[in-house]
């Protein structure tokens, strides 16, 4: 079958099912019992498996199935999640992903069986399942069983005498036992249904045991047992100096006994009994809640088997909680967006003629229709781009969820204890914008967890809580959106800074002395600028911040630092909503016009000739009691100025981060919404000009960046 | 391809057809196959910082084309604009036209090979870099443009 057509969906299918995996691991490496997980992670490997071997990729598809084989042994109770296990299954994971990228690549997985991690799986599972001895034998073996009946009765994980609730006293005596040198051995003993003497039959087995050795307990009672008030089977807690097998050889000794099974009972078994349960009522009934809960569990199974993805919590009772909703997910291909897009902007275009065409004409009457159908042209353009930039727009989700586990495996990695909280994973973004942001994100991450926490150890000293915290918060401000990445670590040593900036040659110690504590970390956004004292694998090859805020500029947003000595950073991203469509204000220089966003202005100044200053040469103001730096575009843009040098300077004051700038502009023209053009590939070289827009008479503008004239 | 086969009937020459520009005094030749769409001279927006054979930037329904003089990029004097003049978009990829600037637009010509002489490259002349060969027609020549040369984004400036 060619099933190349599917690769595109089985691709992303299978990297919502990898992240869905990656996040029921990370839950459950908090809440081993969590079933709701469990179920979870087996429906996605299972899936996987079946998506793998329908493709042909048949390592992938071993590797699954041996996750979902772990899986099934925990669901059915047999094994437990536990530390190293999550670890393999991260391996794993991190496997899947390695096919799913070669698969991408070469749409071939790839020729690593990674029979490591296969076998680690394997490994485990033989411990825990194996490695139990009779115990586990047993049950396996009373698992079928448990099925065959038509009303299952209610059996305890483990063996059936582990369910016998044990005095103080017993327990007590037994541990003396143990540690007497004795062994303490848990028996079952199964009698043949045929049996009609049931209970003469178990008096012989009590006989022929306590030849061997001492029986402390059994259930039922030996009361009950001698009025043979029992099913077919019966278990006891025995002390002998006697092996297991000498013990159930002797039991089995008897005839129309079925079966004996039995383990020997460890001394911490035993205290675990106790301390799990100070009273023996406590113990049964903790073991009833259990079987309780596997008796629901088993019957939502088999009653509504099908049905049961949907709705095991109804039938499960109060147990579980409400099932998570899936992630409801439209995948559209993102070139039909984009024609969309196209639409909107002529769209746009025809709107803005319809303006200039009124502005020129004379005719009132025609004047006022026309009016009335530029505001209706207008609320649809505003409507039609709203609702196609909701369709552009992603949740930050994406992006951001991959975060908890490049956490925990950094965690591992440096050995420092650190929490990663998350706020505002809803917050929406343009959906170019999202697909670029992981990697800077990462990085902020990756230096708060590396450079940012302190160690461990050091973090005490200074009477701080010994687990660092790194907090992602993404939230909405107006047409930005903001991402912040906050650590509770060391902060910034600006003396470092400094002196590695000298000692590097970047600024000289005159100038370092002259610089703010602000200028002096956004020193360390310059290029290849690392302060860490040692590389490591984590972060610091010199390749560093410099990236992430060229990464951020060139989205149209910017990048700044927050940070106190002793007490954290904040790297606080701003980005704006979208690319595509933006508020600007367009300005007049000589005879030509250009746009500059909106986003990026502060206010609008109408400034006298004579209020402007020089100082070193250059030209400046004061504004609200602070000095800002004057451009005149004019000069930037190589054009003659057209205006009186002695009338008011129209100044619009813009902002990139915390700075301000005036940038000298003949005239105004107002507010229009524009969509911006690329001037393409072959014009080169001119930077402060960042794109187009076509305005209502079919001219050409330029769209001015701000951000590159500060 | 000239070559006469057996029966002694002529093959038939693989054929192209060229666009006839004027600039100045001399005809060039570009092949159609690249050629968009010829528009009249309209206002172009200057765009500041940029390539000096850039003359700036049109609007061609709805898109933002770059326009490029072909006087500047090979080294003769600057345009002179006048009802003749013209823009022909050239598309040498998807999404990626361009606007070239000529004096005139003369003919569409066809010339087969036994019409088109190679050029020995001069790397002292500097059009001699933009030109795949010399076509001749009806006595006169054209000068058959290379536009991958032409507009290639190698950086000449």
């Amino acid at each position: 079958m060619d099933v190349s057509q599917y690769l595109e969906i089985f691709i992303d299918e299978t990297k919502e099912h990898i992240q869905s995996l990656s996040d029921q691991l990370m839950i459950l490496e908090q809440e081993p019992e969590n079933e709701d997980c469990v179920n979870e992670i087996f429906r996605a490997a299972h899936s996987l498996k079946g998506m793998a071997g329908t493709m042909g990729y048949k390592r992938m598809q071993n590797l699954t199935h041996d996750m979902e084989n772990a899986f099934t042994e925990i669901r059915g109770g047999n094994m437990k999640v536990t530390g190293p296990l999550i670890d393999v299954l991260f391996q794993a994971l991190d496997a899947l992903e390695q096919y799913l990228t070669n698969i991408q690549e070469t749409s071939d997985e790839g020729t690593n069986d990674n029979e490591n991690i296969i076998k680690a799986i394997n490994d485990i599972m033989n411990d825990q399942l194996g490695g139990g001895g009779a115990e586990k034998k047993e049950e396996a073996k009373a698992a079928p069983e448990k099925k065959e009946e038509a009303a299952p009765k209610a059996e305890a994980a483990q063996g059936k005498w582990s369910s016998i609730s044990l005095e103080e006293a017993q327990s007590h005596v037994m541990s003396q036992a143990i540690a007497a040198g004795q062994h303490v051995y848990g028996l079952t003993v199964y009698v043949q249904e045929s049996c009609i003497l049931k209970a003469a039959r178990a008096f012989l087995v009590f006989k022929a045991i306590e030849e061997l050795g001492e029986i402390v307990v059994s259930d039922p009672s030996s009361q009950d047992i001698e009025d043979e008030k029992f099913e077919f089977d019966f278990s006891l807690y025995v002390v002998s100096d006697k092996s297991l097998d000498q013990v159930i050889a002797a039991a089995k000794g008897v005839s129309e006994i079925e079966n004996v099974t039995g383990a020997e009972i460890q001394a911490d078994e035993l205290g675990h009994i106790d301390s799990g349960s100070s009273s023996s009522t406590d113990a049964s009934e903790h073991t009833e809640k259990k079987q309780t809960a596997s008796v629901a569990v088993s019957n939502a199974e088999s009653s509504d088997d099908k049905k049961a993805e949907n709705k095991p919590a109804a039938s499960g009772g109060a147990k579980k909680p409400a099932k998570a909703v899936a992630n409801r997910t439209v995948r559209v291909d993102i070139e039909k967006l984009d024609d969309l897009m196209n639409l909107v902007s002529e769209l746009i275009i025809a709107k803005n003629s319809l303006v200039s065409a009124t502005n020129s004409a004379s005719d009132g009457d025609r004047n006022q229709a026309v009016n009335e159908q530029i505001e209706y042209l207008e609320s649809v353009t505003t409507n039609l781009h709203e609702s196609v930039m909701k369709v552009r727009m992603v949740p930050i989700e994406s992006v951001v969820q991959k975060f908890p586990r490049m956490i925990r495996d950094l965690q591992k990695k440096l050995d420092k204890k650190m929490e990663l909280y998350m706020s505002g994973e809803e917050t929406e973004l343009d959906r170019t914008v999202v697909d670029e942001i992981g990697d800077p994100l990462m990085h902020l991450l990756r230096n708060s967890a590396d450079h940012g926490l302190e160690p461990n150890d050091v973090r005490i000293q200074r009477g701080k809580p010994e687990v660092g915290s790194i907090i992602l918060n993404a939230y909405q401000d107006g047409n930005n959106v903001i991402i912040e990445v906050k650590d509770d670590g060391n902060g910034i040593d600006v003396e470092k800074v400094k002196a590695k900036a000298i000692e590097r040659g970047t600024i000289t110690s005159e100038q370092a002395e002259a610089m703010s504590d602000k200028e002096i970390v956004d020193l360390l956004f310059l290029p290849s600028f690392s302060t860490a004292k040692q590389v490591t694998d984590v972060s610091g090859r010199g390749v560093g911040l410099d990236v992430v805020k060229s990464k951020i500029e060139a989205l149209g947003g910017d990048v700044s630092v927050k940070t106190k000595l002793g007490e954290g950073s904040t790297f606080t991203i701003r980005l704006p909503l979208t690319l595509a469509i933006i508020q600007a204000l367009m300005v007049v220089v000589g005879d030509e016009k250009y746009a500059i966003a909106l986003g990026s202005i502060d206010t609008i100044e109408d400034v006298p000739a004579a209020d402007i200053k020089l100082v070193q040469t250059k030209e400046v103001m004061q504004l609200r009691g602070s000095v800002i730096p004057l451009i005149r575009l004019s000069k930037e843009l190589d054009m003659e100025s057209k205006k009186d040098p002695n009338d008011n300077l129209v100044v619009v004051v813009v902002k990139k981060g915390d700075n301000q700038a005036g940038v000298i502009v003949d005239d105004l023209i107002g507010q229009q919404e524009i969509v911006i053009k690329s001037l393409g590939k072959y014009i080169s070289g001119s930077k402060i000009i960042s794109g187009a827009t076509i305005l209502g008479d079919g001219e050409v503008a330029l769209i001015v960046d701000t951000n590159v004239l500060l | 391809m000239a070559e006469e086969n057996i029966l002694g009937t002529q093959v038939e020459y693989e054929k192209v057809q060229y666009m006839v520009i004027r600039l100045g005094d001399e005809h060039y030749g570009i092949n159609i196959k690249y050629i968009d769409n010829i528009v009249r001279l309209q206002h172009i927006t200057r765009v500041p910082k940029i390539q000096n054979y850039f003359k700036g930037v049109i609007n061609l329904r709805g898109e933002v084309i770059p326009v490029m003089s072909v006087r500047i990029k090979m080294g003769l004097e600057d345009d002179v604009y006048s009802n003749l003049s013209r823009i022909i978009i050239i598309k040498i990829e998807a999404d990626a036209a361009i606007g070239l600037l000529v004096d005139e637009v003369k003919e569409v010509i066809t010339l087969d090979e036994t019409c088109i002489d190679k050029v020995a490259h001069d790397i002292r002349d500097e059009r001699a870099n933009f030109v795949t060969g010399v076509g001749k027609n009806n006595g006169g020549l054209i000068t058959l443009l290379d536009m991958n040369a032409l507009v290639g984004d190698k950086e000449q400036a």
